[in-house]
Protein backbone atom coordinates (compact mmCIF):
# COMPACT_ATOMS: atom_id res chain seq x y z
CA UNK A 1 0.00 0.00 0.00
CA UNK A 2 1.43 3.47 -1.07
CA UNK A 3 3.01 5.92 1.26
CA UNK A 4 0.65 9.39 0.63
CA UNK A 5 1.38 12.65 0.75
CA UNK A 6 -1.04 14.78 2.54
CA UNK A 7 -0.93 18.85 3.73
CA UNK A 8 -1.14 19.29 7.09
CA UNK A 9 -4.46 20.80 7.03
CA UNK A 10 -5.77 17.43 5.65
CA UNK A 11 -3.92 15.36 8.72
CA UNK A 12 -5.90 14.75 12.02
CA UNK A 13 -3.87 15.11 15.35
CA UNK A 14 -5.00 12.84 17.90
CA UNK A 15 -4.85 12.64 21.90
CA UNK A 16 -5.03 10.33 24.67
CA UNK A 17 -6.25 10.23 28.02
CA UNK A 18 -4.27 10.07 31.09
CA UNK A 19 -4.69 6.56 31.94
CA UNK A 20 -4.05 5.61 28.17
CA UNK A 21 -1.15 8.01 28.55
CA UNK A 22 0.70 6.35 31.13
CA UNK A 23 -0.93 2.60 31.43
CA UNK A 24 -0.14 1.73 27.65
CA UNK A 25 4.39 2.35 27.90
CA UNK A 26 4.00 0.91 31.19
CA UNK A 27 2.44 -2.13 30.36
CA UNK A 28 4.63 -2.37 27.13
CA UNK A 29 7.67 -1.70 29.85
CA UNK A 30 6.05 -5.07 32.03
CA UNK A 31 5.42 -6.88 29.29
CA UNK A 32 9.26 -6.59 27.76
CA UNK A 33 10.43 -7.38 31.38
CA UNK A 34 7.86 -9.97 32.31
CA UNK A 35 7.36 -12.24 28.99
CA UNK A 36 11.09 -13.61 28.70
CA UNK A 37 11.01 -15.08 31.41
CA UNK A 38 8.26 -17.59 29.50
CA UNK A 39 9.76 -16.64 25.80
CA UNK A 40 13.02 -16.11 26.54
CA UNK A 41 13.89 -15.23 22.68
CA UNK A 42 11.24 -12.08 23.22
CA UNK A 43 13.51 -10.01 24.47
CA UNK A 44 16.10 -10.14 21.51
CA UNK A 45 13.21 -9.90 19.40
CA UNK A 46 10.85 -7.63 20.26
CA UNK A 47 10.66 -4.00 21.59
CA UNK A 48 7.37 -3.74 22.94
CA UNK A 49 8.35 -0.07 24.18
CA UNK A 50 9.62 1.18 20.85
CA UNK A 51 6.19 0.69 19.23
CA UNK A 52 4.44 2.64 22.10
CA UNK A 53 6.68 5.30 21.28
CA UNK A 54 6.53 4.98 17.23
CA UNK A 55 2.59 4.91 17.78
CA UNK A 56 2.50 7.59 19.94
CA UNK A 57 4.34 10.00 17.71
CA UNK A 58 2.93 9.27 14.87
CA UNK A 59 -0.65 9.74 16.37
CA UNK A 60 0.37 13.43 18.29
CA UNK A 61 2.08 14.40 15.04
CA UNK A 62 4.03 16.63 17.99
CA UNK A 63 7.54 16.65 17.40
CA UNK A 64 8.08 18.08 20.83
CA UNK A 65 5.19 15.65 22.48
CA UNK A 66 7.12 12.56 20.45
CA UNK A 67 10.84 13.25 20.92
CA UNK A 68 9.39 13.72 25.38
CA UNK A 69 7.52 10.36 25.37
CA UNK A 70 10.56 8.55 23.08
CA UNK A 71 12.46 10.18 25.94
CA UNK A 72 10.39 8.71 29.24
CA UNK A 73 10.09 5.06 28.24
CA UNK A 74 13.40 4.70 26.83
CA UNK A 75 14.79 5.84 29.97
CA UNK A 76 12.51 3.83 32.05
CA UNK A 77 13.51 0.86 30.13
CA UNK A 78 17.30 1.73 30.51
CA UNK A 79 16.34 1.90 34.60
CA UNK A 80 15.48 -1.74 34.36
CA UNK A 81 18.56 -2.97 33.14
CA UNK A 82 22.17 -2.70 34.66
CA UNK A 83 23.25 -0.84 31.56
CA UNK A 84 24.25 3.43 32.27
CA UNK A 85 20.65 5.52 31.83
CA UNK A 86 20.58 6.99 28.68
CA UNK A 87 21.53 4.41 25.97
CA UNK A 88 17.39 3.46 25.21
CA UNK A 89 17.18 6.77 26.20
CA UNK A 90 18.47 8.50 23.62
CA UNK A 91 17.60 6.10 20.68
CA UNK A 92 13.91 6.44 21.55
CA UNK A 93 14.24 10.48 21.43
CA UNK A 94 15.40 10.24 18.25
CA UNK A 95 13.14 7.81 17.17
CA UNK A 96 10.04 9.85 18.75
CA UNK A 97 11.08 13.24 17.25
CA UNK A 98 11.37 11.72 13.76
CA UNK A 99 8.10 9.12 14.16
CA UNK A 100 6.26 12.76 14.78
CA UNK A 101 7.76 14.92 12.27
CA UNK A 102 7.34 12.18 9.50
CA UNK A 103 3.22 11.44 11.07
CA UNK A 104 2.79 15.78 9.92
CA UNK A 105 4.13 14.76 6.72
CA UNK A 106 2.13 11.56 5.84
CA UNK A 107 -0.70 9.69 6.12
CA UNK A 108 0.43 6.36 8.77
CA UNK A 109 -3.20 5.52 9.35
CA UNK A 110 -2.82 2.56 6.79
CA UNK A 111 -1.30 -0.69 7.82
CA UNK A 112 1.06 -0.66 4.75
CA UNK A 113 2.77 3.08 5.84
CA UNK A 114 2.63 1.84 9.73
CA UNK A 115 4.64 -1.92 8.47
CA UNK A 116 6.85 -0.05 6.58
CA UNK A 117 7.75 2.55 9.16
CA UNK A 118 7.91 0.33 12.25
CA UNK A 119 10.28 -1.20 9.87
CA UNK A 120 12.59 1.46 9.25
CA UNK A 121 12.23 2.91 12.92
CA UNK A 122 13.32 -0.23 14.07
CA UNK A 123 16.57 0.15 12.00
CA UNK A 124 17.08 3.73 13.13
CA UNK A 125 16.76 2.42 16.59
CA UNK A 126 19.45 0.13 16.42
CA UNK A 127 21.60 2.27 14.91
CA UNK A 128 21.47 4.83 17.73
CA UNK A 129 21.32 2.44 20.03
CA UNK A 130 24.39 0.90 18.80
CA UNK A 131 26.45 4.00 17.98
CA UNK A 132 25.78 5.40 21.70
CA UNK A 133 26.31 1.74 23.51
CA UNK A 134 30.28 1.29 21.85
CA UNK A 135 30.76 4.75 21.56
CA UNK A 136 30.30 6.03 24.80
CA UNK A 137 29.70 3.31 27.01
CA UNK A 138 32.12 1.40 25.41
CA UNK A 139 29.78 -2.18 25.44
CA UNK A 140 31.04 -4.82 23.24
CA UNK A 141 27.88 -5.72 20.80
CA UNK A 142 27.80 -7.59 17.74
CA UNK A 143 25.02 -6.38 15.02
CA UNK A 144 24.20 -9.31 12.93
CA UNK A 145 22.41 -8.27 9.87
CA UNK A 146 20.03 -11.42 9.68
CA UNK A 147 19.27 -11.07 13.28
CA UNK A 148 18.43 -7.44 12.76
CA UNK A 149 16.49 -7.92 9.58
CA UNK A 150 14.48 -10.90 11.53
CA UNK A 151 13.66 -8.42 14.75
CA UNK A 152 12.52 -5.65 12.27
CA UNK A 153 10.19 -7.61 10.87
CA UNK A 154 8.67 -9.07 13.56
CA UNK A 155 8.20 -6.11 15.37
CA UNK A 156 6.73 -4.14 12.44
CA UNK A 157 4.67 -7.18 12.05
CA UNK A 158 3.46 -7.09 15.38
CA UNK A 159 3.40 -3.15 15.55
CA UNK A 160 0.82 -3.03 13.04
CA UNK A 161 -1.43 -5.34 14.99
CA UNK A 162 -0.92 -3.62 18.05
CA UNK A 163 -1.32 -0.07 16.54
CA UNK A 164 -4.59 -1.11 15.43
CA UNK A 165 -5.81 -2.08 18.65
CA UNK A 166 -4.31 1.27 20.33
CA UNK A 167 -6.62 3.21 17.63
CA UNK A 168 -9.48 2.59 20.01
CA UNK A 169 -8.06 4.71 22.48
CA UNK A 170 -7.07 7.79 20.63
CA UNK A 171 -9.63 10.67 20.80
CA UNK A 172 -9.61 13.55 18.15
CA UNK A 173 -7.72 16.49 19.51
CA UNK B 1 17.70 35.28 17.16
CA UNK B 2 14.37 34.81 18.38
CA UNK B 3 12.97 33.52 14.95
CA UNK B 4 15.26 31.46 14.61
CA UNK B 5 14.57 29.70 17.85
CA UNK B 6 11.46 29.98 16.98
CA UNK B 7 11.87 28.41 13.23
CA UNK B 8 13.56 25.43 14.95
CA UNK B 9 12.18 25.62 18.66
CA UNK B 10 11.71 20.99 17.69
CA UNK B 11 15.38 20.83 16.48
CA UNK B 12 16.63 22.68 19.57
CA UNK B 13 14.24 21.43 22.13
CA UNK B 14 15.44 17.44 20.63
CA UNK B 15 18.95 18.60 20.99
CA UNK B 16 18.90 19.66 24.18
CA UNK B 17 16.84 16.80 25.24
CA UNK B 18 19.61 14.78 23.42
CA UNK B 19 22.40 16.98 25.59
CA UNK B 20 20.81 15.97 28.89
CA UNK B 21 21.22 12.56 27.86
CA UNK B 22 24.24 12.39 26.59
CA UNK B 23 25.66 14.13 29.66
CA UNK B 24 23.93 11.97 31.98
CA UNK B 25 25.28 9.20 30.01
CA UNK B 26 28.75 10.51 30.06
CA UNK B 27 28.60 11.42 33.94
CA UNK B 28 27.71 7.50 34.94
CA UNK B 29 30.66 6.25 32.91
CA UNK B 30 33.05 8.69 34.11
CA UNK B 31 32.04 7.61 37.95
CA UNK B 32 32.15 4.68 38.22
CA UNK B 33 31.19 1.06 36.30
CA UNK B 34 29.33 0.36 38.77
CA UNK B 35 25.62 1.23 38.91
CA UNK B 36 25.46 2.52 42.68
CA UNK B 37 25.10 6.12 41.65
CA UNK B 38 21.99 5.44 39.80
CA UNK B 39 20.46 3.15 42.51
CA UNK B 40 17.57 5.65 43.92
CA UNK B 41 16.10 6.43 39.78
CA UNK B 42 16.41 2.37 39.82
CA UNK B 43 14.53 1.84 42.90
CA UNK B 44 11.15 3.92 41.07
CA UNK B 45 11.36 2.10 38.39
CA UNK B 46 11.67 -1.55 39.78
CA UNK B 47 9.08 -0.18 42.10
CA UNK B 48 6.62 0.59 39.93
CA UNK B 49 7.04 -2.30 37.58
CA UNK B 50 8.11 -5.45 40.16
CA UNK B 51 4.69 -5.63 41.91
CA UNK B 52 2.70 -6.50 38.93
CA UNK B 53 5.62 -9.04 38.34
CA UNK B 54 4.72 -10.13 41.67
CA UNK B 55 1.10 -10.25 41.60
CA UNK B 56 1.61 -11.84 38.14
CA UNK B 57 3.80 -14.58 39.45
CA UNK B 58 1.63 -15.36 42.32
CA UNK B 59 -1.84 -15.85 40.46
CA UNK B 60 0.30 -18.24 38.07
CA UNK B 61 1.20 -20.31 40.78
CA UNK B 62 -1.78 -20.32 42.14
CA UNK B 63 -3.84 -21.95 39.48
CA UNK B 64 -0.64 -24.08 38.33
CA UNK B 65 -0.52 -25.49 42.20
CA UNK B 66 -4.55 -25.72 42.55
CA UNK B 67 -4.31 -27.60 38.81
CA UNK B 68 -1.55 -29.87 39.85
CA UNK B 69 -1.98 -30.51 43.11
CA UNK B 70 -5.70 -31.26 43.42
CA UNK B 71 -6.90 -31.71 39.94
CA UNK B 72 -4.29 -33.41 37.66
CA UNK B 73 -2.56 -36.33 39.78
CA UNK B 74 -2.50 -38.58 36.37
CA UNK B 75 0.60 -40.72 36.85
CA UNK B 76 1.26 -39.93 40.40
CA UNK B 77 1.89 -43.43 41.92
CA UNK B 78 4.17 -44.89 38.77
CA UNK B 79 6.03 -41.61 39.47
CA UNK B 80 5.94 -42.10 43.70
CA UNK B 81 7.17 -45.82 43.29
CA UNK B 82 9.89 -44.47 40.55
CA UNK B 83 10.92 -41.57 42.84
CA UNK B 84 11.68 -44.54 45.84
CA UNK B 85 13.74 -46.50 43.18
CA UNK B 86 15.55 -43.52 42.90
CA UNK B 87 15.98 -42.55 46.55
CA UNK B 88 17.60 -46.22 46.68
CA UNK B 89 20.08 -45.60 44.24
CA UNK B 90 20.55 -42.51 45.50
CA UNK B 91 21.52 -44.17 49.03
CA UNK B 92 23.99 -46.46 47.70
CA UNK B 93 25.65 -43.42 45.59
CA UNK B 94 25.78 -41.48 48.97
CA UNK B 95 27.53 -44.21 50.71
CA UNK B 96 29.93 -44.30 48.32
CA UNK B 97 30.78 -40.37 48.25
CA UNK B 98 30.85 -40.49 51.98
CA UNK B 99 33.76 -42.46 51.88
CA UNK B 100 34.67 -40.55 49.29
CA UNK B 101 34.73 -37.43 51.21
CA UNK B 102 36.16 -39.48 54.65
CA UNK B 103 39.47 -39.34 51.98
CA UNK B 104 38.78 -36.04 50.92
CA UNK B 105 38.55 -34.73 54.43
CA UNK B 106 41.35 -36.33 55.20
CA UNK B 107 44.06 -35.21 52.60
CA UNK B 108 42.28 -31.74 53.14
CA UNK B 109 43.39 -31.56 56.76
CA UNK B 110 46.44 -32.66 56.00
CA UNK B 111 47.04 -29.88 53.26
CA UNK B 112 45.60 -27.56 55.91
CA UNK B 113 43.02 -26.55 53.23
CA UNK B 114 40.47 -23.51 53.85
CA UNK B 115 36.97 -24.91 53.17
CA UNK B 116 33.99 -23.31 52.41
CA UNK B 117 30.71 -24.75 52.51
CA UNK B 118 27.25 -23.04 52.08
CA UNK B 119 25.87 -22.71 55.15
CA UNK B 120 22.73 -21.07 54.10
CA UNK B 121 20.54 -20.15 51.51
CA UNK B 122 17.41 -18.30 50.55
CA UNK B 123 14.87 -19.68 48.07
CA UNK B 124 13.60 -17.02 45.78
CA UNK B 125 11.63 -16.74 42.70
CA UNK B 126 12.06 -15.02 39.43
CA UNK B 127 9.71 -12.49 38.59
CA UNK B 128 10.88 -10.15 35.80
CA UNK B 129 14.27 -9.95 34.03
CA UNK B 130 15.73 -6.32 31.99
CA UNK B 131 13.72 -6.83 28.80
CA UNK B 132 16.68 -6.26 26.82
CA UNK B 133 19.51 -8.69 25.39
CA UNK B 134 22.27 -6.14 26.23
CA UNK B 135 21.40 -6.34 29.93
CA UNK B 136 21.24 -10.12 30.55
CA UNK B 137 19.90 -10.12 34.80
CA UNK B 138 16.65 -11.13 36.06
CA UNK B 139 14.87 -9.83 38.86
CA UNK B 140 14.30 -11.92 42.07
CA UNK B 141 11.71 -11.53 44.96
CA UNK B 142 14.08 -11.53 47.52
CA UNK B 143 15.40 -8.04 48.63
CA UNK B 144 17.63 -6.40 51.60
CA UNK B 145 14.45 -7.48 53.61
CA UNK B 146 14.76 -11.07 53.13
CA UNK B 147 18.51 -11.16 53.93
CA UNK B 148 20.18 -10.87 50.50
CA UNK B 149 23.22 -8.23 49.67
CA UNK B 150 25.41 -7.22 46.83
CA UNK B 151 27.77 -9.96 45.58
CA UNK B 152 25.71 -12.92 46.56
CA UNK B 153 26.02 -15.91 44.89
CA UNK B 154 22.84 -17.22 42.85
CA UNK B 155 22.64 -21.07 42.25
CA UNK B 156 20.35 -23.56 41.80
CA UNK B 157 20.92 -27.27 42.17
CA UNK B 158 22.34 -27.70 38.45
CA UNK B 159 24.33 -25.27 39.12
CA UNK B 160 25.45 -21.13 39.29
CA UNK B 161 23.47 -18.54 37.89
CA UNK B 162 24.80 -15.23 38.75
CA UNK B 163 25.51 -13.01 41.61
CA UNK B 164 23.14 -10.35 43.14
CA UNK B 165 24.03 -7.03 41.66
CA UNK B 166 21.81 -4.57 43.31
CA UNK B 167 19.29 -4.81 46.04
CA UNK B 168 16.31 -3.03 46.95
CA UNK B 169 14.27 -3.54 49.41
CA UNK B 170 11.59 -6.22 48.64
CA UNK B 171 13.52 -7.77 45.17
CA UNK B 172 17.05 -7.63 43.96
CA UNK B 173 19.01 -8.05 40.55
CA UNK B 174 20.64 -10.56 39.60
CA UNK B 175 23.23 -10.61 37.10
CA UNK B 176 23.82 -13.58 34.81
CA UNK B 177 27.05 -15.54 33.84
CA UNK B 178 26.16 -15.38 30.13
CA UNK B 179 26.20 -10.87 31.08
CA UNK B 180 28.92 -9.39 29.21
CA UNK B 181 29.79 -7.41 32.30
CA UNK B 182 29.95 -10.64 34.64
CA UNK B 183 32.95 -12.93 35.45
CA UNK B 184 33.43 -15.96 37.44
CA UNK B 185 36.77 -17.92 38.38
CA UNK B 186 36.29 -21.65 37.40
CA UNK B 187 38.36 -25.13 36.71
CA UNK B 188 38.01 -27.98 34.87
CA UNK B 189 37.18 -30.81 35.94
CA UNK B 190 39.50 -33.20 34.30
CA UNK B 191 42.33 -31.02 33.08
CA UNK B 192 42.58 -28.59 36.59
CA UNK B 193 42.89 -25.73 34.25
CA UNK B 194 41.84 -22.49 35.51
CA UNK B 195 40.25 -19.64 33.70
CA UNK B 196 38.01 -16.91 34.21
CA UNK B 197 34.39 -17.40 32.75
CA UNK B 198 32.61 -14.38 30.84
CA UNK B 199 29.57 -13.71 28.79
CA UNK B 200 29.32 -12.60 25.71
CA UNK B 201 27.34 -10.10 23.31
CA UNK B 202 25.15 -12.74 21.82
CA UNK B 203 24.37 -14.32 25.37
CA UNK B 204 26.94 -17.34 25.20
CA UNK B 205 29.15 -17.97 27.75
CA UNK B 206 32.99 -18.53 27.46
CA UNK B 207 36.21 -19.88 29.36
CA UNK B 208 38.75 -17.47 28.74
CA UNK B 209 42.62 -17.32 30.04
CA UNK B 210 43.39 -21.07 28.78
CA UNK B 211 46.83 -21.30 27.01
CA UNK B 212 46.59 -22.50 23.37
CA UNK B 213 49.22 -25.30 23.95
CA UNK B 214 46.43 -27.07 26.93
CA UNK B 215 44.69 -29.83 26.22
CA UNK B 216 40.65 -29.44 26.63
CA UNK B 217 38.31 -31.96 25.16
CA UNK B 218 34.54 -31.14 24.63
CA UNK B 219 32.28 -32.70 27.31
CA UNK B 220 34.56 -31.86 30.11
CA UNK B 221 32.71 -30.14 33.11
CA UNK B 222 33.62 -26.74 34.04
CA UNK B 223 33.38 -25.93 37.83
CA UNK B 224 33.95 -22.89 40.13
CA UNK B 225 37.40 -22.45 41.63
CA UNK B 226 36.50 -20.00 44.54
CA UNK B 227 38.87 -17.65 43.00
CA UNK B 228 36.25 -14.90 42.62
CA UNK B 229 35.33 -14.82 46.42
CA UNK B 230 31.74 -15.13 45.63
CA UNK B 231 30.71 -18.75 44.13
CA UNK B 232 32.10 -21.82 46.27
CA UNK B 233 34.22 -23.85 45.08
CA UNK B 234 33.28 -26.81 43.10
CA UNK B 235 29.83 -25.54 42.16
CA UNK B 236 29.09 -26.52 38.29
CA UNK B 237 29.03 -23.86 35.76
CA UNK B 238 28.70 -26.14 32.32
CA UNK B 239 30.54 -28.26 29.85
CA UNK B 240 32.88 -27.39 27.28
CA UNK B 241 30.90 -27.90 24.26
CA UNK B 242 33.69 -25.90 21.09
CA UNK B 243 37.51 -25.46 21.78
CA UNK B 244 39.42 -23.25 19.22
CA UNK B 245 42.25 -21.06 18.87
CA UNK B 246 41.08 -17.65 20.43
CA UNK B 247 43.41 -14.22 20.61
CA UNK B 248 46.52 -14.16 21.04
CA UNK B 249 47.98 -17.58 23.03
CA UNK B 250 44.81 -18.41 24.58
CA UNK B 251 42.29 -20.75 23.58
CA UNK B 252 38.64 -20.05 22.62
CA UNK B 253 36.50 -22.67 24.55
CA UNK B 254 32.71 -22.13 24.64
CA UNK B 255 30.38 -23.78 27.50
CA UNK B 256 27.03 -24.99 27.81
CA UNK B 257 25.97 -23.76 31.31
CA UNK B 258 24.66 -26.21 33.35
CA UNK B 259 21.91 -24.03 33.84
CA UNK B 260 18.92 -23.14 31.25
CA UNK B 261 19.58 -19.52 32.03
CA UNK B 262 16.67 -18.58 29.60
CA UNK B 263 14.32 -20.58 31.60
CA UNK B 264 15.02 -19.42 35.06
CA UNK B 265 12.52 -19.79 37.99
CA UNK B 266 13.41 -20.87 41.43
CA UNK B 267 16.82 -19.89 42.42
CA UNK B 268 19.30 -19.53 45.54
CA UNK B 269 20.77 -16.98 47.09
CA UNK B 270 23.74 -18.01 49.04
CA UNK B 271 23.50 -15.99 51.89
CA UNK B 272 26.23 -17.41 53.97
CA UNK B 273 29.25 -18.98 53.76
CA UNK B 274 31.23 -20.64 56.00
CA UNK B 275 34.89 -20.61 55.82
CA UNK B 276 37.06 -22.52 58.46
CA UNK B 277 40.63 -24.55 58.42
CA UNK B 278 40.38 -28.16 57.87
CA UNK B 279 41.96 -30.16 61.61
CA UNK B 280 43.62 -32.97 61.26
CA UNK B 281 42.06 -32.96 64.88
CA UNK B 282 38.38 -33.83 62.99
CA UNK B 283 40.63 -37.12 61.15
CA UNK B 284 41.58 -38.61 64.76
CA UNK B 285 44.52 -39.48 65.60
CA UNK B 286 45.35 -43.32 63.25
CA UNK B 287 48.23 -45.19 65.32
CA UNK B 288 49.91 -48.05 64.10
CA UNK B 289 48.03 -50.60 66.61
CA UNK B 290 44.84 -49.16 64.88
CA UNK B 291 45.84 -50.17 61.39
CA UNK B 292 47.33 -53.56 62.88
CA UNK B 293 44.36 -54.43 64.75
CA UNK B 294 42.16 -53.73 61.40
CA UNK B 295 44.65 -56.38 59.08
CA UNK B 296 44.78 -58.90 61.30
CA UNK B 297 42.03 -61.30 62.18
CA UNK B 298 39.92 -60.63 65.20
CA UNK B 299 37.45 -62.48 66.95
CA UNK B 300 33.95 -60.63 67.52
CA UNK B 301 33.37 -58.94 70.87
CA UNK B 302 30.54 -60.57 73.14
CA UNK B 303 26.81 -58.60 72.90
CA UNK B 304 27.62 -56.47 76.19
CA UNK B 305 25.18 -56.67 78.82
CA UNK B 306 22.94 -53.78 79.58
CA UNK B 307 24.84 -52.17 82.40
CA UNK B 308 23.11 -51.52 85.60
CA UNK B 309 26.10 -48.07 86.31
CA UNK B 310 24.90 -45.90 83.39
CA UNK B 311 27.20 -43.16 83.89
CA UNK B 312 30.12 -44.98 85.56
CA UNK B 313 32.86 -44.70 83.93
CA UNK B 314 34.57 -48.15 82.68
CA UNK B 315 37.50 -49.73 82.02
CA UNK B 316 38.67 -47.87 78.84
CA UNK B 317 38.32 -44.30 80.21
CA UNK B 318 35.10 -43.47 78.67
CA UNK B 319 31.65 -42.80 80.04
CA UNK B 320 29.04 -44.60 78.98
CA UNK B 321 26.28 -42.76 77.25
CA UNK B 322 23.26 -42.44 79.02
CA UNK B 323 19.57 -42.30 77.70
CA UNK B 324 18.90 -40.66 74.58
CA UNK B 325 22.68 -40.86 73.60
CA UNK B 326 23.46 -41.34 69.62
CA UNK B 327 23.80 -44.84 68.68
CA UNK B 328 27.02 -45.45 67.50
CA UNK B 329 28.66 -47.41 64.54
CA UNK B 330 31.98 -49.05 64.08
CA UNK B 331 35.12 -46.62 63.90
CA UNK B 332 36.08 -48.33 61.11
CA UNK B 333 33.66 -48.43 58.18
CA UNK B 334 35.81 -49.76 55.83
CA UNK B 335 36.20 -53.55 57.09
CA UNK B 336 33.66 -56.02 56.62
CA UNK B 337 31.40 -57.39 58.80
CA UNK B 338 32.87 -59.35 61.32
CA UNK B 339 36.45 -58.18 61.39
CA UNK B 340 36.03 -55.32 62.95
CA UNK B 341 35.50 -55.89 66.59
CA UNK B 342 36.08 -52.51 67.98
CA UNK B 343 33.27 -49.93 68.64
CA UNK B 344 34.51 -46.62 69.90
CA UNK B 345 32.16 -44.39 71.93
CA UNK B 346 32.10 -40.69 71.43
CA UNK B 347 32.23 -38.63 74.27
CA UNK B 348 29.30 -36.00 74.30
CA UNK B 349 31.87 -33.51 72.92
CA UNK B 350 33.15 -35.55 70.64
CA UNK B 351 29.85 -36.48 69.33
CA UNK B 352 29.92 -34.09 66.52
CA UNK B 353 33.59 -34.09 65.81
CA UNK B 354 34.49 -37.30 66.79
CA UNK B 355 38.33 -36.93 67.29
CA UNK B 356 38.81 -36.94 71.01
CA UNK B 357 37.17 -39.20 73.53
CA UNK B 358 37.47 -42.65 71.07
CA UNK B 359 38.12 -45.46 72.97
CA UNK B 360 41.41 -47.30 72.63
CA UNK B 361 41.61 -50.15 70.41
CA UNK B 362 40.08 -53.36 71.32
CA UNK B 363 38.26 -52.16 74.08
CA UNK B 364 34.73 -53.54 74.75
CA UNK B 365 31.74 -51.75 74.18
CA UNK B 366 30.40 -49.93 77.17
CA UNK B 367 26.74 -50.40 76.52
CA UNK B 368 24.28 -52.12 75.26
CA UNK B 369 23.11 -49.68 72.36
CA UNK B 370 26.31 -50.24 70.69
CA UNK B 371 25.75 -51.51 67.42
CA UNK B 372 29.04 -54.23 66.56
CA UNK B 373 30.29 -54.46 63.43
CA UNK B 374 27.88 -53.33 61.16
CA UNK B 375 28.54 -53.66 57.31
CA UNK B 376 30.47 -50.33 55.61
CA UNK B 377 27.99 -50.01 52.87
CA UNK B 378 24.99 -49.81 55.05
CA UNK B 379 23.58 -46.18 55.33
CA UNK B 380 23.33 -44.38 58.70
CA UNK B 381 20.68 -43.98 60.46
CA UNK B 382 19.41 -41.23 61.32
CA UNK B 383 20.43 -39.71 64.67
CA UNK B 384 23.86 -41.89 63.96
CA UNK B 385 27.11 -40.20 64.92
CA UNK B 386 29.51 -41.94 63.22
CA UNK B 387 32.67 -42.07 64.96
CA UNK B 388 35.15 -42.51 62.41
CA UNK B 389 37.06 -40.37 60.43
CA UNK B 390 35.47 -37.48 58.85
CA UNK B 391 32.93 -36.50 61.13
CA UNK B 392 31.61 -33.40 59.41
CA UNK B 393 30.31 -33.96 55.86
CA UNK B 394 29.54 -31.26 53.98
CA UNK B 395 26.59 -32.51 52.35
CA UNK B 396 25.45 -32.70 55.95
CA UNK B 397 26.27 -29.47 56.95
CA UNK B 398 24.72 -27.64 53.53
CA UNK B 399 21.25 -29.60 54.05
CA UNK B 400 20.61 -28.57 57.63
CA UNK B 401 20.34 -24.86 57.00
CA UNK B 402 19.47 -24.73 53.31
CA UNK B 403 15.96 -24.63 52.11
CA UNK B 404 16.94 -27.89 49.83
Amino acid sequence: MPITYTSGEQLEVYRFSLPVTVGVPLLALFLQAFLPRHFPGLAVYLDLPLLVTIYFAMARRNPISGLLTGAVIGLFQDMLGHNPIGIYGIAKTVVGYLASSLGVKLDVENAGARFLLTLGFYFIHSAVWFTVARGMVSLTQNWSWTRGLLAALANAFLGVILYFFLDKFKQRA
Amino acid sequence: MESVLGRYRNLVILMGVLFLQVLGLAVQVKRSSDTENTRLIRVWAVDVITPFERVLIWAQDSTGNLWHNYVYLRGVRAENRQLKDQIEQLRLEQVRLNEDAVQAHRLQALLAFKEQYISKTVAAQVIGSSGSDSSRMVYIDRGENGGVKRDMAVITSDGIVGKVLQVFPSVSQVLLINDQTSGVGTILEKSRLQGFLKGTATGEVVLEGVMSDEQVAPGERVLTSGGDQIFPKGLPVGTVTKVGPGKDLFLNIQIKPAVNLGKLEEVLVVVERQERQAQTAEVGRVRAADILAQRLPSVPDKPASVPNNAGTVPAGGVAAPKAGAPKLVPANPGLAPGQAAKTVIPSPGAASNGGPGLAPPGSKPASATAKQSKPSTAPSEPGTVQAGPAKVDPAQANSQDSPH
